[in-house]
């Protein structure tokens, strides 16, 4: 493996955030190395899989048919008492069940056309200083200790966030900002093959939701997101309880078991310090609504890739020029999904007796308003026919 | 100290994230937990399969 002992730009971590940052630090042409601790990127998977066409178009890539799965036309929205809430989108797919392990492949191709340099099954193992500064890392390759330097490292390394914790960042998330999930991909369940399915409900799945997302006609991912502070048991306990509870899923098989955690909040105002920055999952970039990270860790990378190449291009790597970062990221996306923790914070705060209530008033086009973070005040005023609900109302607008 | 269900974990990590004491880390074999560990609990609360127990030690 020709690996160079030194680089510009050095990312950690090869899932859409690491080929995002590569992508844009390449093209910009800056001397990248992309490292994958696991020897196959993209897989395992710990991800439902969806993508919506308007988080394709934020992440400025084409469909390509190697990595889809399924194209969805619209989803349903389940209460706890099985009502339910249905859109779909008029104009072509609104979005796509991918394969994840071939998707992943191919952003990191993506990289490596630009001109970046990827390399699986190897583990950054530390941060290596020189002076006090971080100039590079250490990494484990083949059972031998290696020293490669970079004058800008960036922290993609997925929810686990060690690297920026060494740093001396705290990217430590607690409970209620993190859902423990699991997941089955099943094959010979009875499923709605052409709509994503959610539901809710505090006892199906406490401060989250259960999805179905079709990857053909009979084959799904059927998994759970739950936070600590409101479930009681595990999280594929849940699921488990939810698969039993219904004879079409319960008589399929599991081709594949999934888990992860996934970063529901802790949004952080500073993702930078000193020739680092943090991107995708390990920077908590992940709408706190649903739970998707792939476009949103893709246009964080890409920034971080932007900034870390204008640093290099000045010769200087402080945090204070690299918080260009935040201020960019907060503007594209920060500020948005910071609204949605809060449209989060009301919602974990429904009882099922008023899911039930609310899902009468829904119509499937507020649902996308919502997940888009606009139409609050229309939540609100739904709400707001709930006299209990008042006080939680004002908390939207 | 807590100790891992190897034939339960998935190896998602998604307890490294969670530990406030960033004691564990996921290794080739699985995940590893380091003398930081003050027993805290939180990653045996969050596993998503139930893979870690607590263990007086």
């Amino acid at each position: 493996m020709n690996i160079e002992r030194e680089y510009d730009v050095i990312i950690i971590g090869a899932g859409p955030g690491g080929s995002g940052a590569a992508f844009s630090a390449a093209k910009a042409g800056m001397r990248v190395l992309v490292l994958e601790k696991r020897q196959e990127i993209g897989a395992p998977k710990r991800c439902a899989e969806g993508l919506s066409m308007s988080a394709m178009k934020r992440m400025g890539i084409e469909r390509d048919d190697l990595w889809v799965r399924r194209e969805i036309i619209g989803a349903t929205i389940y209460s706890p008492n099985g009502k339910y809430v249905r859109v779909d989108y008029r104009d072509g797919p609104e979005g796509y069940i991918l394969e994840r392990k071939v998707f992943d492949k191919c952003l990191a191709e993506k990289a490596v056309e630009a001109g970046a340099k990827v390399l699986a099954k190897a583990e950054v193992t530390r941060l290596i200083k020189e002076a006090g500064k971080i100039c590079g890392v250490g990494i484990d390759f083949e059972g031998e200790e290696k020293e490669i330097k970079a004058k800008v490292v960036i922290a993609a390394d997925g929810v686990e966030s060690k690297i920026a914790r060494e740093a001396g960042l705290d990217t430590t998330l607690k409970l209620v900002d993190i859902a423990s999930g699991a997941q089955f991909e099943m094959t010979n369940v009875d499923i709605d093959p052409d709509r994503i399915e959610m539901y809710f409900g505090n006892e199906i799945a406490p401060g989250g939701y259960v999805w179905i997302f079709p990857k053909g006609e009979k084959t799904a991912n059927i998994g759970i997101g739950v936070r600590k502070p409101y479930a009681k048991g595990k999280a594929i306990d849940y699921l488990k309880r939810f698969i039993e509870s219904r004879p079409g899923l319960r008589k399929g098989s599991i081709i594949e078991v999934n888990s992860g955690g996934v970063p529901v909040g802790g949004l952080m105002e500073s993702m930078v310090t000193d020739n680092l920055i943090v991107v995708g999952d390990a920077a908590h970039q992940v709408n706190p609504i649903h739970g998707g990270g792939m476009g949103e860790a893709w246009v964080g990378g890409r920034l971080a890739g932007e900034v870390a190449s204008e640093a290099i291009k000045a010769n200087d790597f402080s945090k204070g020029f690299l918080k260009k970062y935040n201020k960019r990221w907060w503007e594209k996306r920060g500020n948005k999904l910071k609204k949605l923790v809060k449209l989060r914070e009301v919602m974990e705060s429904l009882s099922d007796d008023d899911l039930n209530w609310l899902i009468d008033y829904l119509k499937g086009e507020d649902l996308i308003e919502f997940a888009r973070s606009s139409g609050f005040g229309k939540f609100a005023k739904i709400l707001k026919k709930k006299p209990k609900l008042i006080k939680l109302a004002r908390k939207l607008v | 100290m807590i100790e891992i269900d190897k034939k339960k974990c998935l190896r998602c990590s998604a307890c490294v994230g969670v530990c406030p004491q960033s004691a564990l880390t996921l290794k080739e074999h699985g995940i590893e937990c380091s003398e930081n560990c003050n027993k805290c609990g939180i990653c045996f609360n969050f596993c998503p399969v139930g893979a870690i127990r607590m263990v007086k030690k």
